[in-house]
């Protein structure tokens, strides 16, 4: 591997991975802002929009993102809808997940035992007290696991982004290498730089599950008492210094 | 006089399913009311009807004289469940101050000192900070009769609240509701615990498949009861000797 060239290649390579954060930053935002809706709209049982909702998550799920971003970039220009790259790349990520994060959102809602709804009714609360004091600090607690992978996978998903012309990662990368076939450095720092990327939010992800998780529903009693137990175990085998 | 709770010709239905048939009961202030019956009769729901957690098919509940649905002061009602039913993510004393605080609008300070006071007299001082998962079966529901307590309700319901309990736990939670009677407070309570029931009852109100088969005062209901469905259901709490 040449140095020079990983040098030489560094700013093109920065300037792709900020397109890609700010574009994947932009999509996620949208699909936490679909993705709440869409649990809402199922967990209440709203009318014709639960069925809309239905249709729209099986078609988002069930389809690659390159075919959707095809579609915005390539189909919608067709019928009179013409947007530039960037804001069709948006688009793309967030049509695809809205309906992860729907989903991520509903299991974590629907883990949230009838009881308390029941109990916070009987005291007296209302139904929006209910949900912010009652349901959504649980939900939100059970949600963290699958919120961050979905993150983390959307972010991913940004790497095929350079099929409709945007200058992210991957695209600078299959460019250089086009232009002057420097395969390893171009492709190790493609590794590198998505890395840099989604390491932190994998262990920013880690760090609110045993934060979040920690007065939740999530930490049974079985895991106090055996952490309890190791503790206790470990007290025992460390010499007592003071005698 | 009108009782602070009256039942006229309750019926409840799930789909085609019968579950309560034609109940009337009236509850006076300061009256303890058993119900009793075999599992499946209807007894849950009866409760979970009067707390306006089930909708009902025919007939009216009257709590004070405003009926449910239609104007009734549901804050005169509290209820304690079966399953611990404290919110996991809220310490006890959270679980606690949340109603007070939101639907009353008191003061944290406030709620939190009145808290205090119901906490140490259930026996629960210095469980303030505690989660519910750090806290035993018998020490969580005894907090959450406190959560109950501190809406100042009218009529108490209790849903056979030492069920889940381990027998060591039992006592210490009825204790609690002994000593709600002795305060001459009104409650419905559901409950297998027969020596309980014994003990605190005014009047004892047997179910069986969703309709009253017995209503009669304690001393009555367990030593000669009137109806041979009492008696049968009161002889699978005993059993004969095997020994030879």
């Amino acid at each position: 591997m040449d140095i020079q060239i990983l040098q030489e290649y560094l700013p093109l390579f920065g300037e792709a991975a900020l397109l890609t954060i700010v574009l994947g930053t932009a999509g996620i935002a949208i699909s936490v802002v679909i993705g709440l809706i869409c649990s809402l709209v199922q967990y209440y049982r709203i009318p014709v929009a639960r069925q809309i909702v239905r249709i729209y998550i099986e078609i988002s799920r069930n389809t690659p993102l390159l075919i959707q971003l095809f579609f915005i970039y390539y189909g919608l220009p067709k019928v009179g809808i013409k947007t530039d790259p960037a804001i069709c790349g948006i688009a793309g990520l967030a049509f695809l997940g809205g309906s992860y994060m729907a989903e991520a959102f509903r299991s974590g809602l629907d883990a949230v035992d009838k009881i308390h709804a029941e109990s916070a009714k009987s005291l007296g609360l209302t139904g929006t007290q209910t949900f912010f004091y009652v349901i959504l600090p649980q939900a939100v607690a059970t949600s963290i696991p699958p919120f961050t992978a979905n993150v983390i996978f959307l972010m991913k998903e940004t790497s095929v982004f350079s099929a409709v012309s945007l200058m992210d990662l991957m695209f600078t990368a299959k460019d250089l290498i086009g232009l002057y076939y420097n395969t390893t450095e171009s492709l190790f720092l493609l590794v590198v730089l998505y890395l840099i990327i989604l390491l932190p939010i994998s262990l920013f992800g880690t760090f609110l599950e045993h934060k979040l998780g920690n007065n939740s529903v999530r930490q049974s009693r079985k895991t106090t008492v055996k952490r309890q137990v190791s503790e206790n175990a470990r007290k025992e085998v460390v010499p007592d210094v003071g005698n | 006089m009108s009782g602070l709770l009256e039942i006229k010709h309750l019926t409840k239905r799930f789909g085609d399913t019968v579950i309560l048939n034609d109940i009337n009961i009236t509850v006076n202030k300061g009256e303890v009311v058993v119900i009793l019956g075999p599992s499946g009769c209807g007894k849950s729901t009866l409760l979970r009807c009067i707390n306006a957690l089930e909708d009902i098919q025919g007939g009216e509940i009257l709590i004070d004289g405003g009926m449910i649905g239609k104007g009734a002061d549901m804050s005169k009602v509290g209820m304690v469940f079966q399953s611990y039913d404290l919110f996991p993510h809220l310490n006890v004393l959270d679980n606690i101050t949340l109603a007070p605080r939101k639907v009353h609008k008191r003061t944290r300070a406030d709620a939190e000192e009145e808290a205090r006071e119901l906490l140490k007299r259930v026996g629960l001082s210095g469980k303030e900070k505690s989660f519910p998962r750090e806290l035993s079966g018998g020490q969580k529901q005894r907090a959450a009769i406190v959560r109950a307590l501190i809406m100042h309700p009218e009529l108490l319901l209790f849903d056979e609240v030492t069920a889940a309990l381990d027998p060591e736990m039992v006592r210490e939670v009825l204790e609690v509701i002994l000593d709600l009677a002795r305060q001459e407070r009104t409650m419905m309570i559901v409950t297998h615990e027969m020596q309980f029931a014994k003990a605190i009852a005014d009047r004892v109100i047997m179910i069986d498949g969703g309709s009253i088969v017995e209503e009669n005062p304690p001393e009555r209901f367990f030593t000669e009861p009137d109806t041979q469905r009492a008696r049968q259901f009161l002889e699978t709490f005993t059993y004969e000797s095997v020994r030879k």
